[in-house]
């Protein structure tokens, strides 16, 4: 547990770290947005009172250590696997709440077959996912979401579509799914976008306690490290080159 | 409880409901789509957990998850499915979490076909997933067996905190015979102390399986080891033998090739011939001990398998190729049929008669087949 912040009697606490996020250190990137999507689950599950019965799917990528990063029970998937995972967990567990935090390598490559089928199912998941168009993790190569033209590792020429095809667009794709509850996109390279993608987070999760069947959130993220750019460049890249491509709303809102 | 006449598919399916199974993920694939299609309605009757995943892949993930919270929790498949789950295999070992796992062996490499054969034996026993680890694997040769085997898998894998096969060819699963079942044992509602319920009131738990340090997780493959090593010396490993303690030539078969070959046995007894039959029935822990204190008496075994020689190896390890044994196996799927063995003992004892021609033989069928057979 996180130890509760000293304050005098005259003062008022009015920020400390979420009982949700462990004490200690991340590994992530000097404006790597993971860091703000920890905060914002976090602060939503404590908000919620959801910490002590949430179970977390970490997934392979670089939150590959979420488990030591949130202070809930946690597990670790094979590379695309969580959905799987989580859909055992809460079968057996339906009481507890259960959500997965993914990449878009994770989720959209290696794991559609997983998260398609999840949703379809309309399991009573949440599932977190950061799409920074590109495989962080293991070097900055191509992924299914790289933008047309985007030089990476893999693609070094810049993603070419006659050869590898167009960006896939998750949110839209799962909102069609009837299992789906809700589906959106939110953006976290500013602070009002950011405070909408809390927004957005916290409804995923009040979907789940409400059963009413699978939730996701897609939130565009930065990688400076393997854009080569600076932070301040790649928050910039986001709004003014990922946007057009992934626009922003919601897709799939139930009652 | 009276017997009854049941498939081995379904005997399995009830005895792992018998057995406390909480929850069964699964995917059909002949020869055992029938414990998938008795699970979805027996699950369901019983307020229980079922769900047909959309391929062997989720469908082991949904193990390892549903595992990972302290539930009891199996799926099966036949080899093709088996390939698809090793990479959970590996993952739930590495992360000492219990499941059962029902392989119907089906013919193989590649689509094969869906007769029974044992050709899954190497990757169950050695190659379960990457890395160093392996399940204990337990091989019933009867629906009555495959009752008792798919009870003592539960009790084993939750046990040691590991994954546990109950292996078995296509035509166990397929077959109906007579068989008992016990009374029903209440599912467990306690979790065990590792198990993710949820950090109520507690420090938050994590199951994982990786260990980034090249320390750390030697560190971890040691404890691996020598669990793996407990359950060896555990009195785990299990065998059956008929009329070893007097024969000569041991027979050393498990499943179906052990039935057929315990008729073949008794055929060549009518005729004089000192033969015996050693079953294994845990395949790991393989019965090496006894099986090598049968050398001292025996002079020859020869090897019965569905598959190209897969035992064969280990129970070459086994005796320390302290006597010579031979090999007799069908593949494809084809079931061997007791004339076949007895006609392969008849032309070993004719050969141990003469040992030149033994010698050349050996040799001539070392180039035909590539098995390698010992000298005398």
């Amino acid at each position: 547990m996180n130890p509760t912040p000293m304050i005098a009697p005259n003062e008022l606490l009015v920020y400390a770290r979420p009982q949700s996020l462990s004490d200690c250190y991340t590994h992530y990137c000097p404006g790597c947005t993971h860091g703000v999507a920890h905060r914002l689950v976090a602060e939503v599950l404590d908000e919620l009172n959801l910490r002590e019965r949430t179970i977390l799917v970490a997934s392979v990528g670089c939150s590959v250590f979420a488990y030591n990063y949130f202070n809930v029970d946690a597990c670790e998937a094979p590379h695309g696997r969580a959905p799987a995972m989580a859909t055992g967990i809460k079968r057996v567990n339906p009481h507890n709440i259960v959500f997965t935090y993914q990449g878009d390598g994770d989720l959209a490559s290696i794991g559609m077959g997983e998260v398609m089928h999840a949703a379809a199912r309309g399991e009573n998941i949440t599932i977190i996912f950061l799409n920074n168009a590109t495989y962080g993790m293991t070097g900055g190569q191509m992924a299914p979401t790289s933008l047309v033209g985007q030089k990476t590792s893999s693609s070094p020429l810049g993603r070419d579509a006659a050869m590898t095809g167009y960006p896939l667009h998750m949110a839209e794709l799962l909102s069609g799914l009837a299992g789906t509850a809700y589906s959106v996109r939110r953006s976290l390279h500013d602070a009002r976008h950011t405070l909408q993608a809390k927004k957005a987070i916290r409804t995923a999760f009040e979907m789940q306690l409400q059963g009413k069947g699978f939730s996701v959130v897609e939130l565009l993220s930065s990688c400076p490290t393997n854009w080569g750019m600076t932070p301040d460049q790649s928050l910039t890249w986001i709004k003014e080159q990922m946007i057009p491509v992934y626009p922003l709303g919601d897709f799939k809102v139930s009652e | 409880m009276s017997k009854k006449l049941m498939k081995g598919n379904v005997a399995i399916a009830e005895a792992a409901v018998i057995a406390g199974c909480e929850a069964y993920f699964g995917y059909p694939i002949t020869p055992q789509t029938e414990l998938l299609e008795y699970m979805a309605q027996r699950m369901i009757e019983l307020d229980r957990v079922f769900l047909q995943a959309e391929s062997e892949v989720a469908a082991i993930n949904m193990v390892y998850g549903a595992a990972a919270t302290g539930a009891r929790v199996m799926t099966s498949s036949s080899s093709p499915g088996i390939s698809l789950m090793q990479e959970g295999f590996s993952y739930i070992v590495a992360s000492d979490v219990p499941a059962v796992i029902v392989d119907v062996m089906r013919g193989g490499p590649g689509l094969g076909n869906i007769q029974p054969s044992q050709g899954d034996y190497n990757q169950i026993t050695k190659s379960a997933g990457h890395g160093d680890f392996h399940p204990i694997a337990l091989a019933p040769a009867s629906v009555q067996e495959s009752i008792d085997l798919t009870i003592l898998a539960f009790d084993l894998a939750e046990k040691y905190r590991t994954l546990v096969f109950v292996v078995v060819d296509g035509a166990i699963g397929q077959m109906m015979e007579p068989a008992e079942l016990p009374p029903m044992r209440e599912v467990k509602k306690e979790r065990p102390d590792w198990a993710l319920t949820g950090a109520v009131g507690r420090e938050k738990r994590v199951i994982s399986s990786l260990f980034m340090g090249a320390s750390e997780l030697e560190l971890m493959n040691q404890e691996l080891q020598t669990k793996l090593a407990y359950i060896q010396s555990n009195n785990e490993a299990r065998y059956e033998e008929y009329l070893t303690d007097d024969a000569d030539l041991i027979l050393v078969a498990f499943g179906t090739a052990a039935r057929v070959a315990q008729t073949a046995m008794q055929h060549l007894r009518r005729e004089g011939l000192k033969v015996g039959l050693f079953r294994p029935i845990t395949l790991w822990p393989f019965p090496s001990q006894r099986l090598s204190q049968l050398t001292h008496t025996a002079n020859t075994l020869l090897v019965v398998e569905m598959n190209a020689g897969q035992m064969l190896y280990d129970v070459r390890a086994a005796i320390h190729d302290r006597i010579p044994v031979h090999f007799y196996g069908r593949m494809g799927g084809v079931i061997p049929m007791p004339n076949e063995i007895e006609k392969k003992v008849h032309e070993l004892m004719r050969l141990a008669e003469n040992t030149d021609e033994l010698k050349e033989h050996q040799l001539s069928i070392k180039a035909q087949n590539g098995h390698e057979f010992l000298r005398m």
